[in-house]
This record gives C-alpha cells, sequence and structure tokens, in this order.
C-alpha cells in the first residue's frame, strides 16, 4: 500500500544553493507527521515543493500514488492538499466568511456566463458556498466574527482562521508550517489538543513543521529532522529525542580537540 | 551611403544621451523608493524652459555653464520638493496612491506651463554654433558639446554612485530600505538627494535637448519624458547601466527608423520593440526580478 | 437622516424604479426637447466615462493592477465600430448595437492576449506592458490609411441618451454580478495575495483572463458609443492622455467600487464642463483635487466601500465595517 505523501529523493538547488538535498519522506494516510529542524534547514522550502510552489531540481513527489511535481499550485490545492504559511498569509481586506468562501470555491461549478446574468445555478451555489462556511467556522469559534475582517482579528484567532480556511478545501493532507509561532506554553497546549480535534473531526492526515517540542513530541506519530536541506533523522518521537545527531543539530556538538 | 549611416549614427548618440540621462532619473527613483515617478517627464520639460527663460529673461549674458548648473540646481530642487510634499506623506500608503500623485503633480505642471505658454517656444542659440566637416559628415560644435555634456554627466553620477558615501547609500537603500535607518544613514535626506540629483539630471537633459531641437512646448514632457521611461525599462528599470543603455538603445532605433523608414513607423517599431523585448525579458535588459519569499 | 438613507439603501426595489425612471426620462428627452443638445451630450459623455470607469475598475480596482492602456481598447472599439457604420455595413436595422457589440468584442480579443502576458509579469512591469500596448495601439492607427491614419475618420451619429443609458446600467449589471460571484473573488483574492489565493484552489489564471477580457470589452464598447456621438474619432484621442483621464476618474471615485466608479466618472465630467471657462486651468485644479485627495484618502472617495443596493441581499445584513 502506498503512503498518502511520498517524497522520493527530492532535491531542490536554487542556482548555487543547494536548499533540500536526497530527501525520503513517506507520510501514511491518518498519521501526524512533524517536521523538525534548525532554522534554514530547508522545512518550508519542502512545503513549497509539495505545494507546487518550486519544482524540485531531481525526484519525484507523489500523493495518494500519483506524481504531483511540477504540477500547479491551484491544481495540487484541488487534489487535496491544505496548506498554511508561516507568516500569515490571510486576505487582510475581506472578512472572516471571504477568506473561508475563496477555499470553498473550487467545489462551486457555475461558469463566468451563469454568473454574469445571474442565472439560477449562482444562487445556488452561492448560499451553499455561505453555509457550509458558516457551518466550518462553528467549531473554531469564529462564528461571531464572520463579518470582521481577517487583518482586525487578533493573532492567535488569525491562525486558526488559516487552519480552517484549508479545511474548507476538503483536503486529505493537511500541512501547517509553524502552526504554534509566537504562542505561549499555555496557547501551546491549547493548540495541541486544537489539532487532536481537526484532525479527528475532519480525518485528515497531518503533517507539521514546528519548533515547540512539546507539541511535536505530543502530537506526532513519526518526525523527520532536516538540517542543511537533508534528513538526518526519521523515526518516532522516542527515538529522535536520543538520537545525538539531532540533539547536536539543535544544541550544537561537544567540541573535542 | 556609409556616410549617411555615419551622420545618422552621429544623431543617434545624441538623441540617445538625453533619453539615457532622463531615464537616470527615473532609474534612480525606482532604485530608492520602487516608485514610478511619473512627474519626471515634466521636469525635464522644465528644464528646457528654465534655460529659456533665464536666457532670455537675464539682462546677462550668462556662460553656457553657468545656466548649466543653474537649470540642473533649480530642476533637482523643485524634483526634491515635489518628493517632499507629496510623495514621502504616502510612503506608507498603498503604492498606486503614490503613483496617481506623481501623475496628478506631473499634470499640474504640465498645464501650468501649458496655460502659461500655450503655443511651443524657441530656444535661443546660447553660443555660436560651427560646423565640422570630416569627408562628407558634418557635426556641429553644439552636437559635440550636447553629446560631451550628457557623456560627462552620466560618468559623474557612477562616480557619485560608485565611489561616494551617498552612492553607497543609494544603493544601500533599494536592496532593504526598513534596516538601513537603523545603520545610522538618514534615509529621508538620502532619498531627498536622489530625487535632487535625479530631478538635475533630467533638468540638464530638457536644456540640452531644447539647444538640439529648438522648439520646446509644454506638451514635451509627456511625449519624450514617456520615451524615456521606456528607456529606462527597457533597461531594466532600477538599473543604472541598464537606464544608459536603454536610453542608447532607444535613440538608435529611433533615428535609425525615422532615417530609414517612413517616419510614421517610428514609435510603432520603438513601443513594438519595448513589447518584444519584454516579453522575452519580463524585467529588462539588465533587470533584475523582485525576490519574494514565501 | 442617517436612518433614513439606510432604510432607503436597504429598500431592493429602489435601484431597479431608478433604473425604469432613468430610462423613461431618456427615452422621453428623444421625444420632447426637455434638455439642449449640450446636456444631451454632457450626459452621454457621463455614460461613457461610467462604462470607462467602471471596467478599468474592474482590473485596477479589484485585480490591484496598474492598467494605463485602458484609452487602447477604447480606441479598438471606436475605429472597429465605425469601420461598420461608415463602411462595412451603414444604415442597417440595429446598427448602434451591433457597432457596438462588435467594437467590444474586437477589444476583448485583444484584451485576451495581454490576460496571457499578464501571466508572466505583475506589477509594475505590467503596467509598462499595457503602455506599450496602447502606444503600438495608436500609432498602428495612425499608419493605417483604411482607417484614415491621423487625420481619423467620420462616423455617423448614431448614440444617444436611452442607448447609452441601456449601455451604462448592462455594464453595471454585468460587472457587479462578476464582482459578486467566486470569480469576483479570484479577482479580489489575485490583489491581496496571489500566492495564498492558489493555494487555496483558486484558478488565478481564469480569473485574470476574464477580468482582462471583460474589462476590454466595456471599453471597447465606451469606445464604441463615444465614436458615434462625437462624429468625429482620430488616434489622438486615444492616447496616454485620455488613458490618464480614465485613471483619474478610477482613483477619485475610489478602487474596487462600482459606486466609486460612478461617482468619479460623474464628478470628473461635471467639474470638466463646470470648469470649461478656466481653459487649461482645467487641469491644474483637476489633478490638484486629485493629488490632495490622494494624501488624505488615498483609496479613493469610496475606495472598497460599495453602494449597499450593489450588494447582493445576503451580504447586506450586518456588512463589514471598512
Amino acid at each position: 500500500m502506498s503512503a498518502l505523501l511520498e517524497i522520493n529523493n527530492v532535491t531542490k538547488r536554487f542556482g548555487g544553493l543547494c536548499a533540500i538535498s536526497k530527501c525520503d519522506i513517506r507520510v501514511e494516510a491518518g498519521r501526524t507527521h512533524g517536521i523538525i529542524g534548525p532554522n534554514g534547514a530547508g522545512k518550508t522550502t519542502l512545503f513549497n515543493l509539495i505545494t507546487g510552489i518550486y519544482k524540485p531540481t531531481e525526484g519525484d513527489i507523489r500523493f495518494c500514488g500519483e506524481s504531483i511535481a511540477g504540477l500547479r499550485p491551484g491544481r495540487i490545492a484541488c487534489k487535496g492538499i491544505g496548506r498554511t504559511f508561516q507568516s500569515i498569509r490571510l486576505l487582510k481586506s475581506q472578512t472572516v466568511l471571504e477568506n473561508v468562501r475563496i477555499a470553498f470555491d473550487s467545489q462551486l461549478h457555475y461558469s463566468p456566463v451563469e454568473a454574469m446574468l445571474r442565472l439560477p445555478r449562482l444562487g445556488r451555489d452561492e448560499n451553499i458556498s455561505i453555509d457550509a462556511s458558516l457551518e466550518l467556522l462553528r467549531p473554531f469559534g469564529l462564528a461571531d466574527q464572520v463579518h470582521d475582517l481577517a487583518g482586525d482579528l487578533p493573532y492567535g484567532s488569525q491562525r486558526k482562521l488559516e487552519i480552517a480556511r484549508a479545511l474548507a478545501l476538503k483536503p486529505d493532507l493537511l500541512l501547517l508550517d509553524e502552526p504554534a509561532a509566537g504562542m505561549n506554553t499555555g496557547e501551546t497546549a491549547d493548540l495541541t489538543e486544537f489539532l487532536r480535534w481537526v484532525k479527528e473531526h475532519f480525518q485528515v492526515t497531518l503533517v507539521l513543521i514546528e519548533h515547540h517540542m512539546h507539541l511535536v513530541m505530543n502530537l506526532c506519530d513519526r518526525i523527520t529532522v532536516l538540517d542543511f536541506g537533508q534528513t538526518i533523522a526519521e523515526g518516532t518521537p522516542e527515538e529522535i529525542r536520543s538520537t545525538p545527531r539531532v540533539i547536536e543539530a539543535y544544541l550544537g556538538g561537544t567540541e573535542e580537540e | 551611403m556609409f556616410f549617411y549611416l555615419a551622420q545618422q549614427t552621429i544623431n543617434a548618440i545624441q538623441l540617445g544621451s538625453i533619453y539615457a540621462l532622463i531615464a537616470l532619473g527615473y532609474s534612480m527613483v525606482y532604485g530608492v523608493l520602487v516608485m514610478i515617478n511619473f512627474a519626471h517627464g515634466d521636469l525635464f520639460m522644465l528644464g528646457a524652459f528654465a534655460c529659456l527663460l533665464l536666457a532670455v529673461l537675464l539682462p546677462v549674458h550668462l556662460p553656457f555653464v553657468v545656466i548649466l548648473l543653474l537649470v540642473m540646481v533649480v530642476i533637482g530642487l523643485l524634483g526634491a520638493l515635489i518628493e517632499r510634499v507629496a510623495y514621502r506623506p504616502l510612503r506608507d500608503a498603498p503604492r498606486v496612491s503614490a503613483i496617481i500623485t506623481a501623475l496628478g503633480c506631473g499634470l499640474v505642471i504640465e498645464n501650468t506651463t501649458l496655460s502659461l505658454s500655450p503655443y511651443p517656444q524657441f530656444m535661443p542659440k546660447l553660443f555660436d554654433s560651427t560646423t565640422l566637416t570630416y569627408a562628407s559628415l558634418t557635426i556641429t560644435t553644439l552636437q559635440i558639446l550636447i553629446i560631451g555634456v550628457a557623456l560627462g554627466l552620466m560618468v559623474g553620477l557612477d562616480f557619485l554612485i560608485r565611489k561616494t558615501g551617498f552612492g553607497m547609500a543609494m544603493r544601500a537603500i533599494s536592496f532593504d530600505s526598513r534596516t538601513v535607518p537603523l545603520m545610522g544613514i538618514p534615509v529621508n535626506r538620502m532619498i531627498s538627494l536622489t530625487f535632487f540629483v535625479g530631478a538635475g539630471l533630467g533638468g540638464a537633459a530638457g536644456m540640452l535637448y531644447g539647444l538640439a531641437y529648438p522648439q520646446i512646448s509644454a506638451t514635451m514632457g509627456v511625449l519624450i519624458g514617456w520615451k524615456a521611461f521606456i528607456a529606462a525599462v527597457i533597461g531594466g528599470i532600477g538599473s543604472i547601466r541598464g537606464a544608459v543603455l536603454g536610453g542608447f538603445i532607444l535613440g538608435g532605433v529611433e533615428v535609425m527608423s525615422v532615417a530609414y523608414l517612413p517616419s510614421t513607423y517610428r514609435d510603432l517599431i520603438s513601443y513594438s520593440l519595448l513589447l518584444a523585448i519584454l516579453i522575452f525579458k519580463p524585467y529588462g535588459l539588465l533587470g533584475q526580478p523582485p525576490n519574494q519569499k514565501v | 437622516m442617517s436612518r433614513f438613507l439606510d432604510s432607503v439603501a436597504r429598500c431592493r426595489w429602489a435601484l431597479p424604479a431608478l433604473i425604469a425612471a432613468g430610462f423613461a426620462f431618456a427615452l422621453a428627452c428623444e421625444t420632447f426637447p426637455i434638455l439642449n443638445d449640450y446636456s444631451k451630450i454632457v450626459l452621454i459623455t457621463v455614460g461613457i466615462n461610467i462604462i470607462l470607469c467602471v471596467s478599468l475598475n474592474l482590473v485596477n480596482g479589484y485585480m490591484g493592477e496598474f492598467s494605463v492602456g485602458h484609452a487602447g481598447f477604447m480606441a479598438l472599439g471606436a475605429y472597429a465600430s465605425a469601420l461598420m457604420t461608415t463602411k462595412w455595413l451603414p444604415a442597417c436595422l440595429f446598427e448602434l448595437p451591433l457597432a457596438v457589440v462588435f467594437g467590444g468584442t474586437v477589444a476583448a480579443v485583444i484584451g485576451f492576449l495581454l490576460a496571457l502576458l499578464s501571466f508572466k509579469t505583475r506589477g509594475d512591469y505590467l503596467a509598462i506592458i499595457t503602455l506599450a500596448f496602447l502606444m503600438i495601439v495608436k500609432s498602428a492607427i495612425e499608419n493605417i490609411s483604411y482607417v484614415g491614419g491621423p487625420r481619423g475618420m467620420t462616423p455617423p451619429v448614431l448614440t444617444n441618451l436611452p442607448w447609452t443609458f441601456f449601455w451604462v446600467v448592462l455594464t453595471l449589471w454585468i460587472i457587479r454580478n462578476l464582482v459578486y460571484s467566486k470569480f469576483g473573488r479570484a479577482i479580489t483574492a489575485i490583489r491581496e495575495d496571489e500566492i495564498a489565493a492558489n493555494a487555496m484552489g483558486v484558478r488565478t489564471r481564469e480569473a485574470k483572463i476574464l477580468a482582462f477580457v471583460i474589462s476590454s470589452f466595456f471599453g471597447g464598447v465606451a469606445g464604441a458609443l463615444y465614436a458615434q456621438v462625437n462624429f468625429f474619432i482620430d488616434p489622438k484621442s486615444f492616447d496616454i492622455v485620455k488613458s490618464t483621464e480614465i485613471l483619474v476618474m478610477v482613483y477619485l471615485g475610489g478602487i474596487a467600487s462600482l459606486g466609486g466608479s460612478i461617482i468619479g466618472a460623474v464628478i470628473f465630467t461635471i467639474l470638466l464642463q463646470v470648469l470649461q471657462p478656466l481653459g487649461t486651468w482645467r487641469m491644474v485644479i483637476l489633478p490638484l483635487i486629485l493629488v490632495l485627495l490622494m494624501l488624505f484618502r488615498p483609496r479613493g472617495i469610496m475606495g472598497m466601500r460599495e453602494l449597499p443596493w450593489f450588494l447582493p441581499v445576503r451580504e447586506l445584513f450586518k456588512g463589514p465595517k471598512r
């Protein structure tokens, strides 16, 4: 049985800089997979490769057994991969509701002509879109703020909105880029529970990039560690915790002269 | 046949160097503020009119160099003033607002001049130009002067940018305008200085243009200014070397197309060339795509 | 007072009633001498400017680009329709609407090409491409003697108030429908953050094509109406100055706002007429007003806000605070 997501021997070079080097990762459906590593290790680049913002220089990426390397981001998103961004990329001048509806739009099928002439299918689809988006926002606690501008929300709510938006795509795979960035211990603990709930409720496979070790260790089934674009370890949280190379990458090795 | 080509080449160099001077102003400003200063063409036009006023209204007959310096300083100050009053308050506003403001400023300048001088004016000769002949080639001392001054200014600018503190500050700002103040560089002052120099060059170009093609009109800025803008873009807007390259390319293309084809094709060829270059090199010949971190 | 205005705004039959009244008035002006010719031309010009403004706003306002080439689409529509009314199909039934649709279509085809170019570049560089396009159209027309070259053409006078009114209403209706659909959301998302939009499955290429094609179609429509009212068109009418005027109207009235475009077009056209005695000083005062407006209200009078009449019903309640 092939994994949900396979990254096979992927290398990405930007001119002379090798950002990712011979990376191999398998993510099984229904799991939570963590990607950790020092800053600049290539974690976000990996997400960008999966979602089609970059094309791999070498290697292949397969989703549900199908190769997606080199496809455009819009198509990859429609195949069932949703993501959030390290620096929140909400549409700040649009409302909360509008932000979610945008992600839902790929499931509406009326044509431009039907839109411009306001034929019946437009009205039906638009109502479906609004109802589904409101329904989605309810468990996120954003139902009262649907008409607020996304840019006006507090930081934590913005992060939640980004996740909600990605889930509107009804994805099988959800990529979260540092969802706990800027949160304190208490907020991170809440987020851990929240992500567990998201996984159950929406039946998604999670892959997350994180620096908060508590979150990663508590939530993830498997962890891949990157450093300088290379996989330096992969395994369960217990295994990773005790791998010397990982400790060295984060904390530096002892100097033996 | 050869001599016709050589003659046209001289004309091309003259026109090209004037375009290059104007294009430099666009590129300098774009480099530090990532903004297209649409008022720049009209400052060019004012340079010509300033020279006219100085030559005609003053009772004293001033030498060429003095008039040139005066024109450059006056137009330079005007350019810096516009930046201070109209662009600086919009530094944090949506970029489009600054562009529209620039358009508005340009329109104000152009139409004020048009209202004061509805008909084209004639630029008087500032000195007696002699014609030199070599084989069948003729070149006037005026042409030599224009080309010489233009090239001299370009060399001077290159020196300014590569060898002085101001130049270094300017380049630093064009890389990252937000961390530069943390290094003790007075960003606002540097930007004002950039506008001063850019506008000064444009004003000088106006004066030289008026001497080369003595009929000047208030709508000159729109016609020539946009052309020079295209030259800056061909070379890669934001790139100083690109501005010079683009200026000469455009000057060459224009002169040659008028020389060898019906003159109505001139603009069509110039703009088609621009479009063709942009399709293959979207950021101009020497331009760099803006880096975007995802 | 504002409560009264508010309830007027929420009254869903106010707009259709206004439209019917406007149309009746336009028809009446054709039959009875209510307005003199000059006033009629001014009103028609207002209408043409509204169409220009709204169509450009789609690309510049909603999609956040900076197209300076709109006069080029106007020129294409004007000349295409003029060819039809003077040379190809003079004096046939439904002459004007046919010519207008033809003009719009020609412009839309070129708009499609421009949309393809927009896939590779954005921002300032796309602005420059639109500038090049405008200049090429103008120079090309000057060099084609079949359309009169620099001396221009003299199409028949066919545009009248009722037809102008009809096209204004049609333009507003179609573009408003587009804006409040998934395509409009896509167009706005491109302006805000194209990368995020792509990551959410938005079909950005389709949206760009739609925006450019619709925008250029109605630019061509405006050009066609313009050609058949002035009984003279020449390439100089469609140069950078014209494009600048349209830009001024759009940014004056407000980006990404249909109501704003109407306001911008009306204010600009009326002011231009009212200030006529000032001659060229008009174009000193108007840009000055614009500059002041940009300094204090960078997004325009109604930037990113909308008249409640244009909003679909479900969006009307608890409208966002902008």
